[in-house]
C-alpha cells in the first residue's frame, strides 16, 4: 500500500463531493435494503408498517423506514437479525448486557474487512504512518476497542501492541520500551497515565515519543482534551464508535480536530429529537441515527444510537466532505432529571474543567431526602494550599458556577487526589441513590 | 522564627492517616508534632518532621496532596501566661491567627502558629524579643 504523503488513504470515498456521497449512499441503501430482507426481523418489521423496499427512491424516502432500536437487538437475540447463513459469519461481538439482556453484533469476512479499512482511514487522517508504533489500551475480547483498533491499525501498517486494559506501570514501561508514538485510551485512562508516570519520574514530554492519542468511548470536554494534550505533550483525536456499527472507526477526528468526520460511504446520518422522533433543523442537538450501508451479516435500519450530538455546519478545511459530528453530548439515556431539570454529565464536566485549580476525576451523587432532590459533586484538587479561605472561596465559586450551568445549586467538595475510585474501564461519574418514594 | 510544616490534605475515611504515617516510617522521617483539623468540608492533617523538604518530595511521588509553607515557631519559658502574653502581643497588632497549636520539647513551650499577615507578625515578634526557632534550632531540641 502507497501511503505518502497524500492526506487521503482513500481518496476514491474520502475526495468525494456531496453529490457524489449522496448517489453511492442512495446506491448502497438499495443494496442493503434487499439484503435485510434476507432476515426475519426485516422482513416482518417491513411487512407490519406496509412497506416494500421499492418505496425508497431517494435518500428522504429513508424516514419511512421504522427504527430500530437496541431493544430489538435484545429481543432478537442473538441471531434474529442476521441475513446470511452462519456458515458466513466469522465473528461476533456482544455487549456486556450490564443494562439488560446482552445483544450481539455479527461479522461476515467483508465485515471485517471493511471496518479495518474504516479504522485505518481514521488513524491514516490524525498522521499515523508505517512506523508508527500504536500502543491499544482497550480491553480485548468482546469490546470492539480491541480487536477493532487492532485490525484497523496493522490494516494501515503501524506496529500494533495489543496492551489490553490495566496495569498501568507495564503500559508505561512499554512506552519506554518501544518507544510507542502513538496510543488509543478513554480520556480518564490518559489521565491516569500521566498520572502513573509523574509517580515513576516519567516526563511524557521528555522522556518518551509519544504524539498523537486517539480518545473516545466516554464523554468528555474540550478543556479535558486539551488538558491531557498539555500533559502528555501529545494531539488527541477523538473517536467515536459503537458497538452496533461495528466498534471503532464510525467517526473521526482530522488534524483540524474540529467535530468528527462520519463516513458517509458507511453510514446513512441523521439526527432526530428523541422525543418526538422528527429530524431536528439543521446544526441542532438531538439523538444520532444511523443506517449501515456497507455491512452484510447484520445490517441496521435507523438505529437509534442514544448518542446526543449535532451536524457542524459549514465545510471542513481538510477537503473531506463528510460531515462532522461535533462531541457527545451525552447519552438520551445518561440524562438525570434533578428537580425537573435536564442535566447532562457533561455539562457539569465542562464547568469544572474550567478550574485550574482541579484535577481530571469528578463524582456526581444525586440522593433524594424528605422527596427533595440532592446532588453532591465531589471533584479531586490538584494542587493542595493549607488555606482555609482559599478552599472556602474556590468551591463557592464551583457551586456558582454550577449552578449557572444547570439551575440547581449542587453540594460541591473538594476531595484529595486519588480519592475518587477510577477503574481501569470507564469511569463512574454519576451515581444515582435516590429511592423511589410511592 | 518560621520552621516548615508539612499539610497534607486527607480524606475523612479510615486508613488515610495510616498511608501517610507509612510514607514517613518508610523514609526514616521523625514526627515532631502533628495536628489534625477537621472542618466538615475538609481534613487538614499537619506535620513538622525532621526532614521537611525531603518528606514533601516522598507525599509527592507517593501522588499524596500536600503543601509546604513556613509557619511561625516562638519558644514559651515553662511557667503560666506565657502563651497567653504572645498571643496577645499579636491581637493587640490587630494580626489574625489562623490556627495554632503547642507542645513541649525538651521542657520548652513551643507555639506553632500562622497568621493572616506574616509580615506584621514578624516586626511584632522582633519588637518583643520572642524566643523563635528554624528548622535546625527545632531539630537540635529533639
Amino acid at each position: 500500500m502507497e501511503t505518502g504523503s497524500s492526506p487521503f488513504l482513500h481518496p476514491q470515498y474520502e475526495a468525494l463531493s456531496r453529490p457524489e456521497i449522496e448517489a453511492l449512499q442512495l446506491e448502497r441503501l438499495h443494496d442493503t435494503l434487499l439484503q435485510c430482507m434476507k432476515s426475519p426481523f426485516y422482513r416482518k418489521r417491513f411487512a407490519e408498517s406496509g412497506i416494500s423496499p421499492q418505496d425508497i427512491r431517494t435518500l428522504d424516502d429513508i424516514v419511512k423506514i421504522p427504527f430500530t432500536t437496541k431493544q430489538d437487538l435484545r429481543d432478537h437475540y442473538p441471531f434474529g437479525l442476521c441475513t446470511v447463513g452462519l456458515d458466513r459469519v466469522v465473528r461476533l461481538h456482544s455487549s456486556s448486557g450490564t443494562t439488560g439482556k446482552p445483544t450481539v453484533i455479527l461479522h461476515t469476512r467483508k465485515d471485517l474487512d471493511q471496518w479495518a479499512d474504516a479504522v485505518a482511514r481514521c488513524l491514516y487522517m490524525t498522521g499515523l504512518r508505517p512506523g508508527d508504533i500504536f500502543q491499544n489500551t482497550s480491553g480485548y475480547g468482546m469490546f470492539t476497542g480491541g480487536l477493532g483498533f487492532q485490525y484497523g491499525a496493522e490494516r494501515l501498517g503501524l506496529l500494533t501492541v495489543p496492551a489490553a486494559a490495566g496495569n498501568t506501570r507495564r503500559q508505561i514501561k512499554f512506552i519506554m520500551d518501544f518507544g510507542t508514538t502513538a496510543i488509543h485510551a478513554i480520556p480518564s485512562y490518559a489521565g491516569r497515565l500521566y498520572e502513573v508516570m509523574e509517580e515513576m519520574g516519567i516526563d511524557p514530554r521528555r522522556d518518551t515519543r509519544l504524539k498523537t492519542l486517539v480518545i473516545g468511548a466516554e464523554p468528555h470536554s474540550e478543556e479535558q482534551r486539551r488538558r491531557i494534550e498539555q500533559m502528555l505533550g501529545v494531539k488527541a483525536y477523538n473517536s467515536f464508535g459503537m458497538s452496533e456499527m461495528c466498534g471503532p472507526g464510525v467517526a473521526f477526528e482530522c488534524r483540524e480536530q474540529n467535530g468528527m468526520h462520519i463516513w458517509e460511504d458507511y453510514y446513512i446520518v441523521e439526527i432526530v429529537d428523541p422525543v418526538t422522533l422528527e429530524p431536528v433543523p439543521e446544526g441542532e442537538v438531538g439523538e444520532l441515527v444511523l443506517t449501515t450501508i456497507n455491512r452484510e451479516a447484520m445490517p441496521l435500519l435507523r438505529y437509534r444510537t442514544r448518542d446526543l450530538t449535532r451536524i457542524l455546519p459549514g465545510e471542513c478545511p481538510c477537503g473531506r466532505h463528510h460531515r462532522r459530528l461535533d462531541r457527545m453530548k451525552g447519552r438520551s439515556d445518561d440524562m438525570m432529571i434533578l428537580k425537573g431539570v435536564n442535566i447532562f454529565p457533561i455539562q457539569i464536566e465542562t464547568v469544572l474543567m474550567q478550574f485550574p485549580e482541579l484535577g481530571n476525576e469528578y463524582l456526581i451523587t444525586l440522593t433524594n431526602e424528605d422527596a427533595n432532590d440532592m446532588m453532591t459533586v465531589e471533584v479531586e484538587l490538584k494542587e493542595f494550599h493549607d488555606d482555609y479561605q482559599r478552599l472556602q472561596s474556590l468551591t463557592r465559586e464551583i457551586t456558582r458556577q454550577l449552578k449557572d450551568e444547570i439551575l440547581v445549586t449542587p453540594q460541591v467538595r473538594l476531595v484529595p487526589k486519588g480519592s475518587i475510585p477510577v477503574t481501569d474501564g470507564k469511569a463512574v461519574r454519576v451515581k444515582d441513590l435516590r429511592k423511589t418514594l410511592i | 522564627m518560621t520552621v516548615h510544616q508539612i499539610s497534607v490534605f486527607v480524606e475523612n475515611k479510615s486508613g488515610t492517616l495510616v498511608k501517610v504515617l507509612d510514607l514517613f516510617k518508610e523514609a526514616g522521617i521523625q514526627l515532631i508534632a502533628t495536628t489534625i483539623s477537621d472542618t466538615a468540608d475538609y481534613g487538614i492533617f499537619r506535620i513538622i518532621c525532621s526532614e521537611p523538604l525531603r518528606a514533601k518530595s516522598v507525599l509527592d511521588r507517593a501522588g499524596v496532596s500536600s503543601s509546604l509553607a513556613d509557619v511561625f515557631a516562638v519558644t514559651l519559658e515553662n511557667y503560666p501566661g506565657t502563651a497567653a502574653d504572645a498571643i496577645s502581643s499579636l491581637s493587640q497588632a490587630g494580626i489574625g491567627i489562623s490556627y495554632l497549636y503547642s507542645f513541649m520539647l525538651s521542657g520548652k513551650g513551643i507555639l506553632i502558629f500562622r497568621t493572616d499577615a506574616p509580615e506584621k507578625t514578624a516586626g511584632v515578634i522582633t519588637a518583643h524579643g520572642m524566643s523563635t526557632l528554624d528548622d535546625d534550632s527545632l531539630l537540635s531540641l529533639v
